[in-house]
């Protein structure tokens, strides 16, 4: 009895609080019909909303997934003395405010920060302009291959790679042959955090972007000036995109846990 | 507390596959019962059943001669040891085997000191008189089975049902463990049951042992009787190692099919036709007498060092060899020569599977 | 030091090849991703004199923003331990039907783009929302207070809570449970005595976890909030408002307390954590 109760208390907090939200989207998007909604995402700063996101997503994973591989051999593959300091550094950012840690880019290279004249002088414009928002998304998104290869390969030990070293195989050999292939779901699993993080940032990339319509402007916030325009199905049209991409990123993390699953089942 | 299992049955979850097949088990009061078996037998299935831990779907199990009450009424009277101690790691030693006592509503509880003044009696009784204050994860094995052990006893139950109690602790304190529960048990009265899937230690702490296969139960008999009349091949070898000859009876004698065993008489009560011997190692002998005809002398000895008090061989037969063994202190070490026979007259004799007396 | 400046370069003695490709790029890495910015927002605050940084923190405005962030991400993720202890209860031990739907269904706050959880959250609440509106009639305006700020935020930190309670309840030996229920315990017993205690850590780090997120959180309140100076204005938008006014002293200094308390959360939650990890492994 008092199970079934449980049950329903549960579900009817997943339906009005976690499900909802979705059904929103959807329906306000599709509030004047399919046709008002397929033309809204083809105005041209939409577009141009949607290339950029998808630049910027690609710059930042490009970028974290390198890096975040490098970093996650040396967290996990050796002990040395600065070890956890560095392990605390990957992830900070998940802890600092979005809007800070796109202020941190102003300071850096704005009007008034340390070199944005300098660079401004020189022609390269960063603040306000396309780099600013690359720059903001990957200090955003830089923990998130890193923090799930990191369990992983430390529970693998490094055997399999001294064994490997003993063959005689090379860094890049160990790398491509023994341990990413140990760690690929994993790795997998991070690039597509990843992916859903860079494409959905707000805070941060607010903060750097100069708002320019069709310059300057990712889908988070085209979605935000035309909520505040009252375009509201242009709005809820282009987070029901936004968020179908990001969730389907998210979603597709589980495909190779269930198609283990399955071959073990099999087998 | 005494015990009575009538024909329980209990399926897996969701299957008709039967964990339990129609068990029945009598247990008086002061008894020490294991259950032994491979694993998958039943056993802790049948230990959980009679904790109300798990449901069954057929037959009665009584406690006392009374069926079983809800779970509260049964709560102290029966003790419970996991296989894992379950101990609760964020409450100190004291507070874990004080548990039971602090659980009960206020109107039945002790007072706060005779709660204390029980758990001590009940670590001096463990031997761990300091241990109160630690947190289980700074024992060691041996100690947190104690403990587990006090918070199983610090209601007074009057049952007392381990599972695999000692499977996680080394083979010394193992030993020591063993012999002082039995020393607890008849201390306290109890009545005991222990699940154990090793037989030497079922055969050395329990008064009877209850083996179990699949789900049944293949004999009950106290532990001699175990070993001298085992009811089925399975229990005859899962006391122990032993070795099977196949053979037929024939005039009242057992003839071996292989070369190099010696025939041996059988029992009048035994019908003549194929019939199955089971030996152990120590029961097989050696006949080195002058009659021997060399063609039937097949069987060659092979050496293998003295353990335990044994000294051990191999006797080679055509198609495979035979562990044996005699005690180290006996006269004239066997030989090592071609020209022997096995005698295994003091085998069991198996037909169908079941024992023939 | 010497020693420990050897044990860096070489790699703590490992053979594996690698070693300092792999250490240099991470140091690069780390250092103008994350260092460089950091160490801006440290300095730069203090390069207009300590005057400036001073008059900065004179302000009754931004210190109104930042109680209102702190106090409704503390609210928000107290709610949430309970909310996410039932969350985690019924997916693990409940036998939930529809679990796979409901286990897929939790992480939606973290998939769901701030933007898109902050438009959806201020038209679901709104006055003329499918809450909203009903809400309104008994009375309650949600949306455009402090409470449409608390709401946003429970949705985004509830998911922080379960997903780190929940491997801890799958980890949590069943025996355990039965051991009390022997012992005599009813079922409230064994969940405030024998269940809770263990998981204490994890929904403490569930908690620490939302309210750091929570602090900073801001596109998903923006929409919600209402913004009103001194009333439902968050931290992180009165940021937004000084650059605007191309005052970064001011956005500066509000961002490092900004940050400081989130660090600050992170860091009592760690050593709350550590006191109760008497308790062995499980802590």
């Amino acid at each position: 009895m008092s199970r079934y109760a449980l049950w329903a208390v549960t579900w009817a907090l997943i339906v009005l609080v976690l499900l909802m939200s979705p059904a929103v989207v959807v329906a306000e998007a599709l509030k004047t019909g399919l046709q008002p909604a397929l033309a809204s995402l083809s105005d041209p700063d939409a577009q141009a909303a949607i290339w950029l996101t998808l630049e910027v997503t690609a710059v930042s994973v490009l970028v974290n997934t390198l890096f975040g591989i490098l970093a996650a051999w040396v967290l996990t593959k050796y002990r040395f003395p600065g070890r956890s300091a560095l392990l605390v550094l990957v992830e900070l950012p998940l802890s600092i405010s979005p809007v800070v840690s796109g202020l941190v880019w102003l300071l850096l290279f704005g009007a008034q920060g340390w070199w944005g004249s300098v660079l401004e002088q020189a022609g390269i414009h960063i603040a306000f302009a396309v780099p600013g928002i690359m720059l903001a998304t990957i200090f955003v998104t830089l923990p998130y291959v890193v923090r799930t290869l990191v369990p992983l390969m430390e529970q693998q030990g490094r055997d399999a790679e001294e064994a490997a070293m003993l063959a005689g195989a090379g860094f890049w050999n160990i790398l491509w042959r023994v341990t990413l292939p140990g760690a690929r779901v994993a790795l997998f699993s991070g690039i597509l955090l990843t992916t859903a993080r860079a494409m959905g940032e707000f805070g941060a990339v607010s903060v750097v972007s100069g708002h320019i319509p069709g310059m300057t402007e990712t889908m988070p916030l085209h979605i935000e000036s035309l909520y505040n325009g009252y375009q509201t199905v242009a709005a809820f049209s282009m987070a029901a995109l936004l968020a179908g991409m990001a969730m389907m990123a998210v979603l597709l993390r589980s495909v190779p846990e269930r198609l283990a699953r399955r071959k073990e089942a099999q087998a | 507390m005494s015990v009575r299992v009538e024909h329980l049955v209990r399926n897996a979850p969701g299957s008709a596959r039967r964990l339990l097949n129609d068990v029945s088990l009598d247990v008086p009061r002061g008894a020490f019962v294991a259950l032994v078996g491979p694993s998958g037998a039943g056993k802790t299935t049948l230990l959980r059943a009679i904790a109300g831990l798990d449901n069954f779907e057929q037959g009665a199990l009584l406690l006392d001669g009374q069926p079983m009450g809800s779970m509260r009424d049964r709560a102290r009277k029966i003790g419970f040891v996991f296989q894992n101690y379950a101990l609760f790691p964020h409450m100190t030693v004291a507070k874990n085997i004080a548990f039971g006592l602090d659980v009960l509503p206020r109107s039945e509880r002790p007072s706060r000191s005779a709660i204390a003044a029980r758990v001590q009696e009940l670590l001096e009784l463990m031997q761990l008189p300091d241990a109160g204050a630690s947190y289980p994860a700074r024992l060691s094995g041996g100690q947190r089975q104690r403990v587990a052990l006090a918070r199983a006893l610090a209601t007074g139950p009057g049952l007392l049902l381990l599972d695999e109690p000692f499977g996680a602790l080394d083979p010394i304190v193992r030993r020591s463990i063993r012999s002082w529960l039995k020393d607890l048990h008849e201390r306290l009265g109890l009545t005991t049951i222990l699940v154990t899937h090793d037989q030497d230690e079922a055969v050395e702490i329990a008064d009877r042992i209850v083996v179990m296969q699949e789900g049944q139960i293949v004999q009950d008999a106290p532990p001699e009787d175990l070993n001298r009349n085992p009811q089925t091949p399975f229990v005859m070898e899962f006391l122990g190692e032993s070795s099977s000859f196949s053979g037929t009876v024939r005039d009242g004698l057992m003839v071996p099919d292989e070369a190099g065993i010696l025939p041996f008489s059988v029992p009048d009560t035994v019908p003549p036709g194929p019939i199955t011997a089971m030996a152990r190692p120590y029961e097989i002998q050696v006949y080195t007498g002058a009659d021997l005809l060399a063609a039937q002398a097949t069987v060659s000895l092979v050496a293998e060092g003295v353990r335990n008090g044994y000294r051990h061989y191999r006797a080679q037969l055509l198609e495979r060899s035979i562990p044996f063994c005699v005690p180290d202190y006996t006269e004239g070490r066997v030989k090592y020569q071609d020209s022997v026979m096995l005698n295994i007259s003091r085998a069991r004799l198996f037909r169908d599977g079941v024992l023939c007396v | 030091m010497k020693q420990a400046v050897l044990s860096f370069l070489r790699g703590g003695g490992s053979a594996l090849p690698g070693y300092r490709l792999a250490l240099a790029a991470t140091l690069v890495w780390t250092g103008f991703f994350i260092l460089l910015p950091l160490s801006a927002l440290i300095i730069r605050p203090w390069q207009d004199g300590v005057g400036a940084m001073v008059a900065a923190l004179h302000d009754a405005r931004m210190f109104a923003a930042l109680w209102t962030s702190f106090s409704c991400a503390f609210l928000a993720a107290l709610l949430n331990i309970p909310l996410g202890l039932l969350l985690a209860w019924t997916l693990v031990r409940g036998d939930l039907p529809g679990r796979r739907v409901a286990d897929a269904v939790i992480d939606l706050p973290l998939a769901l783009p701030t933007a898109v959880s902050g438009i959806t959250l201020a038209t679901l609440y709104g006055p003329q929302g499918w809450l909203g509106a009903p809400l309104a009639k008994l009375g309650l305006v949600l949306a455009y207070s402090r409470t449409g700020i608390v709401l946003a935020l429970m949705f985004v930190g509830l998911p922080f809570v379960v997903r780190t309670v929940e491997p801890v309840l799958k980890n949590l030996p069943r025996d355990m449970e039965e051991a009390a229920v022997l012992l005599g315990a009813r079922p409230w017993q064994v969940v405030t005595r024998v269940i809770i205690a263990p998981l204490l850590p994890a929904l403490l780090t569930g908690f620490g976890l939302a309210l750091a997120r929570g602090v900073g959180e801001y596109g998903s309140v923006i929409f919600i909030a209402g913004n009103q100076p001194f009333k439902s204005e968050i931290a992180p938008l009165l940021i937004v408002v000084r650059l605007q006014e191309f005052d970064y002293a001011g956005a500066t200094a509000i961002a490092l307390i900004l940050l400081l308390m989130s660090l600050l959360a992170l860091v009592l939650v760690s050593l709350v954590r550590w006191r109760l990890s008497v308790w062995g492994e499980q802590a």
